[in-house]
């Protein structure tokens, strides 16, 4: 047998390492369906607890809504459970279409295609239409799928330092005799929760003949006044070339991607994109219910203006009782604590006090830059935020961080 | 060649450094030590063949080769830039 001793032993031992360094990684377990408030089971073996939920993806608290559920249960009923098919062969419905189309239309593109996930769409879609002859330059804090996907395509690689439109200009002067230029970004940046400047980004692509790529996946459905994304935002619908986004956050949260933006790009994918072609298609009920969160999120601004108004109150509350957040209008609200036994103590004690919030340190955010990332919903009601809060002063008194500098923090506990 | 390493060091600094605090000399890991990751190294790679009108195949372009200014300097001396 391969697998003997020696190699348990490799393994324990690389385990061992990823505890040692704090980054071993732990799932809690929840009993219920995903919302505002959860039963979870954390540690192992405990009693169940329920928690206010502040940090899932559920921006727009559609991920256990009435009507998605039953649009799902009615794609079970008349499209069946699986395609047991990638989508070439004879895994294509009329419903994969219908979901396609509409989600074109929702993002003001040419074309859109389906991915398993928003990962595979990043995997998939640089190689399938960059080489050797072209340049790919990212912010230098796009999320990791991204990085992947620029791992499998031929291209050449390059970044910018994280929103520096200065920088990104010289390295579009500086690969300005390659033959296709793609600046990449994510639109809203899931650590930071700040927005790309996809205005100014737009600019220097029209200057320097370049084309723009934007995974929206922290702003589909929210950002922009009818939340069409981040494009929306800054005014440049119909400029993004390619626009990657997820279903699995926002819009509906269960799973699948898309890549969307023109045309020929689009049929690229279908023609050469990995993981379109070697792997099955979305399952019918996860498309039932994705068509119908897209008409909720066309019918009515209801939910995102809800969650506009919970992270303003959430921003506010946060500001005024003295922590240090990072700037920004996303949901996406980071707490810093700098220290990254701080981060882990302040979650620890938020679970205590009945707030689920997870801390985040390095090498997950650049080194001193420990934070707990608070995301908002528009399933919250303001008595979650309202107790969610006078958690967080509570024990941000304990730790005596309020009303502190980065640098008086820092001289505290250590960076 | 002191000229050269302080030309690459400044270079490196300005492109890569965030935080101007750092310090860097020229024995600093670039690669290994996450200064310089390899998708930002072909900056460096085209800064080096601009500058010095040079062409480095890839096969030379090595993280290795590119770990710290000290390295880049001996594979410059291969290309007889002094």
């Amino acid at each position: 047998m391969a697998y003997g001793t020696k190699e348990r032993e490799f393994l324990k031992n690389e385990l061992n390492g990823i505890k040692n360094d704090g980054i071993f990684k732990e799932e809690r377990i929840i009993c219920a369906p995903q919302n505002s408030e959860i039963d979870v089971v954390f540690p192992t073996g405990t009693d169940e607890k329920k928690v206010i939920n502040m940090c899932a993806n559920n921006y727009l608290g559609l991920s256990s809504h009435p009507d998605v559920i039953e649009a799902a249960r009615k794609g079970l009923d008349h499209r069946g459970y699986g395609m047991s098919s990638v989508r070439f062969i004879c895994g294509t419905q009329d419903i994969h279409k219908e979901l396609e189309n509409k989600l074109t239309k929702f993002l003001g593109t040419e074309d859109t295609i389906l991915f398993p996930s928003c990962m595979d769409a990043n995997a998939g879609v640089f190689e399938a239409f960059m080489n050797e002859k072209d340049v790919m330059i990212a912010d230098r804090l796009v999320h990791a799928s991204i990085v992947d996907g620029m791992r499998l395509a031929k291209a050449m690689t390059d970044t910018y330092k994280h929103s520096n439109m200065d920088h990104l200009e010289k390295k579009l002067i500086l690969h300005k005799d390659k033959r296709l230029k793609l600046i990449i970004t994510d639109g809203a940046f899931s650590m930071d929760g700040d927005l790309a400047k996809l205005d100014k980004i737009v600019e220097l692509a029209e200057k320097y003949n370049a084309l723009v790529f934007v995974d929206d996946s922290h702003s589909s459905g929210f950002i922009g006044k009818t939340g069409r994304g981040t494009h929306e935002h800054f005014d440049v619908v119909g400029k993004i070339d390619i626009i990657t986004t997820t279903l699995g956050k926002a819009l509906g949260g269960a799973s699948g991607g898309c890549v969307s933006g023109r045309k020929e790009i689009v049929e690229m994918c279908r023609q050469k994109a990995r993981p379109y072609l070697f792997s099955n298609s979305i399952a019918p009920v996860i498309v039932a219910a994705s068509n119908k969160v897209i008409d909720i999120v066309t019918e009515t601004t209801e939910r995102r203006d809800k969650l506009e108004e919970n992270t303003k109150f959430w921003r506010k509350g946060l500001t005024e009782a003295g922590f240090i957040i990072k700037d920004g209008e996303t949901p996406i609200v980071p707490v810093m604590l700098f220290n990254a036994k701080l981060s882990q103590d302040f979650a620890k004690d938020l679970y205590s006090e009945g707030i689920y919030a997870i801390g985040f340190f390095f090498p997950v955010v650049a080194k001193g830059q420990a934070r707990i990332r608070t995301q908002l919903s528009a399933a919250h009601d303001m008595v979650h935020l309202e107790k969610a809060l006078a958690a967080f002063i509570k024990i941000g008194e304990k730790y005596e961080i309020l009303h502190k500098t980065k640098e008086e923090i820092i001289e505290k506990y250590g960076s | 060649m002191s000229d050269t390493k302080d030309v690459i060091l400044d270079y490196i600094k300005e492109e890569y450094l965030d935080d101007e605090d750092m310090e860097l000399d020229f024995s600093s890991p670039l690669i290994t030590g996450g200064i310089v990751d390899s998708f930002s190294m072909v900056s460096l790679k085209r800064f080096l063949e601009t500058k010095y009108k040079i062409q480095i195949p890839d096969a030379k372009a090595t993280p290795e080769a590119f770990d710290s200014v000290d390295n880049i300097i001996v594979l410059l001396k291969e290309f007889n830039v002094e």
